[in-house]
C-alpha cells in the first residue's frame, strides 16, 4: 500500500487514470484479437455460412472461455468510455451519477444476457 | 496592407447549433468526435447486437428467424430497417475499430503523434472505415 500520509505521501491521485486506460487498452486488444478469430473462422469455413458453421464456432470450449472473456472485457471498456464521455458532457452532478448508475446496470445486464446465451449453444 | 483583415473567429462557451456548423473541424478530430459517437452508438444498441446473437446461435428454428428478420422484418419492423440499423453498427464497429488500433499505435509511438503522421492516419481511418462499410453494405442489401 502507498503511504497516504506525510512527506513521502502520493500527491499525484491514486492512479485511477492509469488504471482505467491500461484496462481499456488491453480489453480493447482482447476484442480485436477475437474479432481476427471469428473472422478467420468464418473464411476459412468451406460452403455458405449456415447454422450449423456459424453456431460450431462458439461450440468448442476453448471459443465460449474466450468470448467469455470477450463479454466482460467490452463491458468493463464501455464502462471507462461511457464514464469519459458522462465526466465531459454531464456537468449537474446528480443527473451524471443517476446516467453512471444507468450505465453499470445496462452493462452488467447484457452481460449476463450474452454469458446466458452463449452457453446455450 | 490596406486591406482589412477578417477578424478571426473567437469560440468561448461553445454553442452546439449556432457554433458548429461553422467550426472547422480538422480530420483528427473528426476521428476524436466519430469514435465517441460510434461508442455511445454500439452502447446503446447493445440489446439489439445481443439479440442477433441470440437468434443466431441458439438453434436452427432461431437462426430461420434471424434472418427473416433481415428479409421479411420482424414484428412492426420491416427488413429494410434491421438492414439499416445493421449496416450503422457496421460502420460504428469498423470506425471504432480502426480508429482504436490508431489510438493503440500513437500510445505505442511518439512519432505517430505528430502533424504530420496523425493527419494522414486520421484521413486513412475515415475513409478505410467508410469505404469497408460500403462494400459490407453492398452486401448486405443484396447487390452481389
Amino acid at each position: 500500500m502507498a503511504v497516504n500520509y506525510g512527506t513521502r505521501r502520493t500527491v499525484v491521485g491514486a492512479h485511477y487514470g492509469l488504471r482505467d486506460w491500461l484496462s481499456q487498452r488491453i480489453t480493447a486488444v482482447l476484442m480485436a484479437v477475437f474479432t481476427v478469430v471469428v473472422l478467420a473462422q468464418l473464411l476459412f469455413s468451406s460452403g455458405p455460412i449456415g447454422y450449423e458453421s456459424w453456431a460450431g464456432i462458439f461450440a468448442s470450449q476453448w471459443m465460449k472461455v474466450l468470448t467469455f472473456a470477450v463479454i466482460v472485457g467490452l463491458a468493463w471498456h464501455a464502462w471507462v468510455g461511457m464514464r469519459d464521455v458522462l465526466m465531459d458532457y454531464i456537468k449537474p452532478i446528480g443527473l451524471r451519477l443517476v446516467l453512471q448508475v444507468f450505465v453499470i446496470v445496462w452493462l452488467t445486464g447484457c452481460a449476463g444476457w450474452a454469458i446466458q446465451v452463449l452457453w446455450k449453444v | 496592407m490596406s486591406v482589412a483583415q477578417k477578424p478571426r473567429p473567437e469560440f468561448r462557451n461553445i454553442n452546439a447549433f449556432r457554433d458548429l456548423p461553422t467550426y472547422r473541424l480538422p480530420a483528427p478530430g473528426r476521428v476524436s468526435i466519430l469514435h465517441r459517437i460510434s461508442g455511445a452508438l454500439m452502447f446503446v444498441l447493445l440489446p439489439f447486437i445481443i439479440w442477433m446473437f441470440d437468434t443466431s446461435v441458439s438453434s436452427e428454428l432461431s437462426f430461420a428467424r434471424f434472418t427473416s428478420a433481415f428479409s421479411a422484418g420482424i414484428g412492426f419492423v420491416p427488413g429494410w430497417f434491421v438492414k439499416l440499423v445493421a449496416l450503422g453498427l457496421t460502420w460504428a464497429y469498423l470506425h471504432h475499430f480502426i480508429a482504436g488500433v490508431r489510438h493503440v499505435w500513437m500510445d505505442i509511438s511518439h512519432d505517430a503523434v505528430t502533424l504530420q503522421r496523425g493527419r494522414p492516419s486520421a484521413m486513412v481511418t475515415l475513409g478505410l472505415s467508410v469505404v469497408l462499410t460500403i462494400v459490407l453494405g453492398l452486401k448486405l442489401f443484396g447487390v452481389y
